[in-house]
């Protein structure tokens, strides 16, 4: 078999696995999700007799009271505010922890990397949220995010810290700059490619975060769109197209984001991983 | 480090950081050792040593965890080294579908692991099931996928593998690119086939993404939760329990010390293996 | 913290209590329980009528209570169809409705919400073990002195007890525990409801050898598989009448007690008269195959009903109901649930609206606005609250039991307090042969020490 022939039966062979491991299954859902409940139940792949996704959408955001559309809105606003203080406070930490060694290095280094191992311990967090009244908050779940965020991240924006030469500081301070000044008018403006990642490593993260709402964030009316698909569950069990609906819906913000931001979020998971 | 310096790098910088970090993440976990000895409300609690220890290692319900949790986290991490390093060359080699097999593969990682899980569960059912009634039009009888309980663990690791192998690619396809050209071009001249290529240069040279992979998928799968909980909530019965599953079930029903117990078994559990893994890792990196 | 929020409450309160006397004064909408099913209630909820109640006129000051029910559709209905009828005769107070999730999900969400104080105003909950594990003392009104508690009937009260002090009224009727079975496939094959487990296994023999599934599982929702295994406790309790109590004080256990290790043998011999997918079924489909003649029998409660009638309306006479039967065919009784019951949170800063409900609800009146909306499972627990006439046969099936003295038996969860959270797992793995039913009791037994080692039990 000539050489040619065999590349083209390998990549014949490999959009054929594309499509059967990965868009059957996107299919399947998005298919489930037109279809009317009795329809749905038979979890086939045929054609739905009567198309009725945005039916099947209205009455999926109509229950409990809206519940999505919160959840939507909560999800959005923790994903928001835990980027924006995660920005802030680990580029500034890393600024620090690139720059500066002493005595004190070593042990911020485990503490780092303790956190990238070590799994949260969960009733003692809600313990201590509990006792800064902190639990079932926004603020609380926000500060979950950027604390469990944090030892990711830091290493992200030292490892480029490290790319942005000395002299930099060095000048800055001949110029008569102080830290602050020099970190946030000289710095920061040049960590802006790292700052792009972890804004996008970090928003499919916690928008997709399931199990931190679920521990620190529970209630109706705190739901997240993850623990709204949770909760669906039980409640759809006999109605599975407006559980794919949900699916559907859910789905859509990580998709957006990844047909705008394909190879930044390529490009940005991979850094974090090797350099780090 | 001059006094200058010392003043413009000020630690005040880390203190945001350093203050969330301590009370949200370190106090939280320096206390589990401590609630881990006690029976425990949240309001109120007794001490009562190492009880919660002793019920978590006696009780088979709770001790079958570990077998899980470690077979959970082989099987999912060497699938997505061999099947991540394998796609890694596929897709770095001169094909006319590259971008976008690239994307295909990556795109799972980003979808949430709930509806992953779900749907998944639905495909898998053992009747109705999109897979089993597949199989049946080619004349195969399908397993009870997550109804077995000698195949259930390895069904969800098979999709914790399908959504997170995007991940282990691109780390190849990094490692895989940033091979020099020289090796290549050395073993051209010396004759070498593409298998040579593959196991003298490829596998050797991308050991450290091998390395990164490893360690993430491995840490990965010791904790993994929320898919294992979509999907089977630990059962049939018992069956697919991970530590992590374990903790939340008791935490569920109130025994906040016994979960918090667990918690620091995990603790330990993670530490002990992954601690000497990426020293061994870095070790052979070093040696190469 | 708990200081600030006590004066905090404790104002409130008085600003409310002032409130209520204005609406009172206002109307005499004060007594909703129907004075002519039980007139000992017709003081309602004037608890906070002092005399000064006729005084004044003001505007009445509205009211908003917060109440937490679980997310079962029933449920839902059930607390739509009170407060909405609640309202009517109360304009002044308004509910805010909140649901949260079921099973041992939901025992956590309420534990969590009492321990970081903030339970809402009313909340709907299990009686029995669950409720005692609410450390009730600290956390839920007294209701004992309130005079609706006289309308409710005796054998309920233990059920919201705890230490001498009753915290609850119940919101729905009782339930039975055992065999939904489906009457056409009964009478196509000249069956007839078994009265011994003997028998009933030689019924699925016949069902089975027809063709048809004998009997429904569905196990993808784990806790239909502790069915069997719950439903025996009448069996239990007729052989060895000191169970409940030698097993809350860790003298008797599961594996070493020939009657309550019979429960998980039954289970083990039901193996292999399952669906075949019942691992992936779940309670809602089980239900439809039990109505449409898929499955002959289904080890269910009672309050599967409602949905029965909501799903398949038409097969609902085509479904009875026979109690799961024991080795010996004179002592046939039935298991039963007692309802869940509304509770107030102690901290609630309108006590007296929140009494006020669970007057109407503790009444003849209330309980026909549930059985409006959901089809009774068994009897009410209110004195004067009548079973509608034209409730579904199954229903039917249920009463003779309720007859006669002595032909039922409260489940284990509500005579003791023991309860271990694996049960169902441990259910799922003797229902589909994994386990066999000694190791499971034992097994059960460890679990169980567990619980009632964290409960703090005394003899654990």
């Amino acid at each position: 078999m000539s050489r040619s022939v065999r590349k083209w039966m390998l990549e014949a062979a490999a959009v054929l696995a594309s499509v059967v491991l990965f868009w059957v299954p996107l299919y399947f859902v998005v298919l489930t999700a037109m279809k009317s409940a009795r329809e749905a139940s038979l979890m086939n792949l045929e054609w739905p007799s009567e198309v009725q996704l945005w039916q099947n959408i209205k009455e999926v955001v109509a229950v409990r009271d809206h519940m999505l559309l919160r959840a939507f809105w909560n999800s959005s606003v923790l994903t928001v505010l835990s980027i924006a203080a995660t920005v802030v406070v680990c580029s500034m930490a890393a600024f620090v922890m690139q720059r500066r060694q002493d005595r004190a290095s070593p042990w911020i280094g485990f503490f780092v990397l303790a956190g990238l191992i070590i799994p949260p311990a969960i009733v003692p967090t809600i313990w201590v949220l509990n006792e800064l009244h902190l639990f079932k908050t926004m603020t609380g779940l926000v500060l979950i995010e950027v604390a469990l965020g944090f030892p990711f991240c830091v290493l992200l924006y030292r490892s480029f810290m490290a790319t942005i030469p000395r002299e930099i500081d060095e000048a800055a301070v001949v110029d008569g700059y102080g830290g602050y000044r020099l970190f946030f008018t000289i710095l920061f403006p040049l960590l802006q490619p790292v700052t792009a990642t972890v804004i996008v490593t970090q928003a499919v993260a916690i928008f997709n975060d399931f199990t931190n709402p679920l521990y620190f964030f529970p209630g109706a009316k705190n739901a997240t769109v993850q623990l709204t698909l949770y909760n669906f569950t039980s409640q759809f069990v006999s109605q599975y197209n407006l559980l794919f609906t949900n699916i559907l819906l859910i789905t859509l913000p990580p998709l957006v984001l990844f047909l705008f931001f394909n190879k930044k979020i390529v490009a940005g998971m991979t850094a974090g991983s090797i350099k780090g | 480090m001059s006094k200058v310096f010392r003043r413009i790098y000020t630690y005040k910088f880390l203190l945001p950081a350093a203050i969330v970090y301590f009370v949200i993440f370190i106090v939280p976990t320096a206390m589990s050792f401590f609630f881990s000895l006690t029976r425990w409300t949240l309001s109120d609690w007794d001490f009562i040593g190492l009880q919660n220890f002793i019920t978590f290692f006696q009780e088979p319900s709770l001790s079958i965890g570990f077998k899980n949790t470690f077979i959970y986290a082989v099987v999912t991490c060497s699938l997505k080294v061999v099947g991540g390093l394998l796609l890694g060359v596929l897709l770095t080699s001169k094909l006319r579908t590259k971008s976008y097999l690239r994307s295909v593969v990556f795109f799972p990682t980003l979808v949430s692991t709930i509806a992953v899980g779900i749907a998944f569960s639905m495909m898998m059912h053992p009747t109705t099931g999109l897979i089993n009634t597949t199989l049946a039009r080619l004349g195969i009888e399908g397993p009870d996928w997550l109804g077995d309980t000698s195949i259930a663990l390895l069904s969800v690791a098979f999709v914790d593998v399908w959504k997170g192998i995007g991940f282990a690619t691109v780390i190849y396809i990094a490692g895989i690119l940033s091979i020099p050209e020289e090796y290549y071009e050395a073993l051209q001249i010396d004759g070498g086939n593409g298998w040579n290529k593959f196991w003298n240069i490829v596998v050797p040279l991308s050991r450290p993404a091998t390395n990164s992979v490893i360690i993430l998928a491995f840490i990965g799968g010791l904790r993994s939760f929320d898919l294992i909980w979509a999907m089977t909530k630990g059962g049939p019965g018992f069956a697919t329990d991970v530590i992590a599953s374990i903790i939340y079930k008791q935490y569920q029903g109130g025994f906040y010390g016994l979960a918090t117990a667990g918690n620091v078994i995990l603790f330990v559990f993670v530490a002990a293996l992954a601690f000497p893994l990426s020293r061994y890792l870095s070790r052979q990196e070093v040696d190469l | 913290m708990s200081h600030s929020r006590q004066v905090l409450a404790l104002l409130s309160s008085v600003a409310l209590t002032t409130g209520l006397l204005a609406g009172c004064g206002g109307g005499n909408s004060n007594d909703n329980g129907s004075p002519s099913a039980s007139p000992s209630g017709s003081s309602g909820s004037s608890a906070g009528a002092s005399p000064s109640a006729s005084a004044s006129t003001e505007p009445k000051e509205k009211v908003k209570l917060s109440l937490l029910v679980d997310n079962s559709q029933d449920s839902v209905n059930i607390a739509k169809a009170l407060t909405e009828a609640f309202q009517a005769q109360n304009p002044n107070i308004t509910f805010e409705t909140e649901t949260r999730p079921g099973g041992s999900e939901g025992d956590n969400f309420v534990k969590t919400r009492l321990s970081t104080g903030d339970m809402n105003d009313i909340f709907f909950y299990n009686s029995g073990s669950l409720m005692q594990a609410l450390n009730p003392e600290q956390n839920l009104l007294d209701l004992t002195n309130e005079p609706f508690q006289e309308r409710v009937v005796d054998s309920f009260k233990p059920t919201v007890t705890s230490n001498g002090k009753i915290y609850g009224v119940p919101y729905t009727s009782t339930i039975g525990g055992g065999w939904l079975y489906n009457k056409k496939i009964y009478a196509d094959l000249g069956l007839s409801v078994p009265k011994t487990w003997a028998e009933l296994m030689a019924n699925n023999d016949k069902i089975k050898a027809a063709g048809i599934t004998p009997i429904v599982g569905t196990y993808k929702d784990t806790w239909t598989s502790q069915l069997i295994v719950l439903a025996d406790y009448f069996n239990v309790q007729a052989q060895d009448p000191n169970f409940a109590a030698d097993y809350t004080a860790n003298k008797a256990k599961y594996a070493t007690t020939p009657a309550a290790l019979r429960s998980f043998q039954k289970l083990e011999e039901t193996v292999g008269y399952y669906n075949k997918d019942f691992l992936a079924t779940t309670y809602d489909a089980g239900l439809r195959m039990l109505a449409e003649g898929k499955g002959a029998h289904y080890p269910m409660l009672t309050f599967a009903i409602p949905a029965i009638v909501q799903n398949n309306p038409d097969q609902i006479g085509d479904i009875g109901f026979f109690a799961q039967p024991g080795d010996s065919p004179d002592k046939n009784g039935l298991t039963v649930w007692m309802p869940g019951a509304a509770y107030i949170y102690k901290n609630t800063q309108h006590p007296e609206e929140a009494k006020k409900f669970l007057a109407f609800i503790a009444s003849a009146e209330g309980m026909a606005v549930v059985a409006k909306v959901s089809t009774p499972s068994g009897p009410f627990v209110i004195k004067g609250a009548a079973i509608p006439d034209n409730v579904p046969q199954v229903v039917k099936d249920m009463l003779p039991y309720f007859d006669q003295p002595g032909m039922t038996a409260p489940a284990l969860e509500f005579v003791s307090p023991v309860k271990g959270p694996s049960l169902e797992q441990i259910t799922v793995e003797v229902g589909s042969g994994k386990r066999k039913a000694e190791s499971a009791a034992e097994l059960y037994d460890q679990d169980v020490k567990k619980q009632a080692q964290q409960l703090g039990l005394e003899g654990w």
